[in-house]
């Protein structure tokens, strides 16, 4: 409101604390922008996701026969499991170098709106699983002769991480306060996320096979109406798992 | 201890009376079905059943929302119990269910959306239980449970709809066209009323085993005091 006034920015009085416009905003990227870095250089994270992706899209070559014929109607199936798989990891990871040595409790001290760090922590997951899905997307397109690179494909990429990283990043606060931590998280999370894996196999499903969009369109609308409505839960009910 | 309320024993009795009075009328005045038999008789117990876990589902939803708004621990006992009765209750439903499935539609289980539905809750509630039990102080323990009964509240409907979805684009499943003609006869008169008598009488069971868990709750609770009283 105080932009309204007719004096200039200037003439604050320096006593005034300095309250930058956006706070909100510049919180969570500087939260994103922290895990970002840390991550540039310790490469822990990414570097155990990859290589777990990749070991699951080799064990999957040995599980189920991906012959050629099959490989449109198989290949979504395959691709969201090991980015589920994946993304466990990096959620667990994520919260748990915050848990360890109080890091968490550093960030809670600090005077800004609990929610801007569970969306700097999401965002930083997100981009986690992004970076996956972008290494393992032109190395399963190599492996199985099938193009990966259609672009209704990477927007269900972009809102199936999206719904599986709100839910995930809140389950993994809670989980990675449990004593049981690493175990929980899968076990929390897979059952409430199913409408996201399902229906992010089947929109990737009807791309592939170059379905009419018709048919692809309730799964794109099923995706972005479980991102709505569990950023927003999460949004309300993060201060709650923080909370000491 | 604490003597039990007298409202309680009544129920407790009137409970045991009512399932009598069930099972003698499921057995004795419902008519029986043409072309399944006795088998049809699990469909009231079925019904309520399922019934009754999708009361404890509810209760537990709400008694999780309480907990949150007020922070008074006596609403994390009543979504404790309410999601043990669901739990047990959707267990005996999906049983039920598929003695109901084999001879109607020749298999035990179908990637129904109702079926599959049932199973996740039952995962849910599962993971509650697991999550529960990994922390030990009290006050946490309900916030975290309150906080992932309210995600799992959220996404059991949104589940439902995405498997109904699933299967309207993909009809060609196993026994959906049988499926479809899920009530598999048509209800006589008195075969409604049994339903109706069991799905009362399963509410009232809900009802007192509510109360007999939530009492058991506070006990617990109690005892718990007394042992850390001992010790300081």
């Amino acid at each position: 409101m105080t932009r309204n006034r007719p004096s200039p920015p200037a003439a604050r009085p320096p006593s005034l604390p300095p309250r930058p416009r956006g706070g909100f905003g510049r919180a969570v990227l500087a939260i994103l922008w922290k895990d970002l870095a840390a991550e540039m250089r310790s490469r822990e994270l990414l570097s155990a996701m990859l290589v777990f992706a990749l070991l699951v899209i080799l064990i999957f070559n040995f599980a189920i026969e991906l012959a050629p014929a099959l490989r449109s109607t198989i290949t979504p199936g395959v691709l969201w499991v090991t980015l589920a798989f994946a993304g466990t990891l990096g959620l667990n990871r994520s919260m748990a170098v915050e848990k360890d040595r109080g890091c968490l409790d550093g960030l809670l001290l600090a005077p800004v709106d609990r929610s801007a760090i569970f969306f700097g922590k999401m965002l930083a997951n997100l981009v986690f699983m992004l970076l996956v899905a972008a290494i393992l997307l032109p190395v399963y397109s190599l492996l199985y002769n099938i193009n990966l690179f259609r672009p209704g494909l990477l927007l269900v990429i972009l809102l199936g991480s999206l719904g599986y990283v709100a839910v995930g990043t809140l389950l993994a606060g809670m989980a990675v306060q449990a004593r049981t931590r690493e175990v929980l998280l899968p076990i929390l999370l897979f059952p409430v996320i199913v409408p996201v894996l399902l229906a992010a196999v089947r929109a990737s499903g009807g791309f592939l096979q170059s379905a009419p969009f018709e048919q692809i369109l309730p799964w794109l609308n099923l995706l972005i109406g479980y991102d709505v409505i569990f950023l927003a839960v999460a949004y309300m009910v993060f201060d709650f798992i923080v909370e000491e | 201890m604490e003597p039990r309320p007298k409202l309680l024993s009544l129920l407790t009795g009137l409970s045991v009376l009512l399932f009598l009075a069930t099972l003698a009328v499921v057995f004795l005045y419902a008519p029986l079905e043409a072309r399944m038999n006795y088998v049809q008789k699990v469909f009231y117990i079925h019904i309520s059943t399922a019934w009754v876990g999708m009361l404890g589902f509810l209760a537990a939803a709400a008694a999780g929302v309480a907990f949150l708004a007020t922070k008074n621990l006596k609403w994390d006992i009543v979504e404790v119990a309410a999601v043990e009765i669901s739990l047990v209750f959707f267990f005996i439903a999906i049983v039920t269910g598929s003695i109901w499935a084999k001879p109607s539609w020749g298999t035990w289980w179908t990637w129904d959306a109702r079926l599959t539905t049932a199973a996740i809750l039952e995962m849910i509630y599962l993971a509650y239980l697991l999550l529960r039990q990994g922390i030990e102080d009290p006050e946490r323990r309900a916030r975290f449970g309150a906080v992932y009964t309210l995600i799992g509240g959220l996404s059991v409907p949104v589940t439902f709809l995405s498997i109904r979805l699933w299967q309207t684009i993909h009809p060609a499943i196993i026994g959906t066209a049988s499926a479809q003609a899920q009530g598999g006869f048509a209800m006589a008169p008195t075969m409604l009323q049994t339903m109706f008598f069991a799905l009362f009488t399963f509410s009232v069971i809900f009802v007192t085993l509510l109360w007999h868990r939530v009492r058991l709750g506070r006990l617990a609770e109690k005892v718990e005091q007394r042992k850390l009283q001992e010790f300081k």
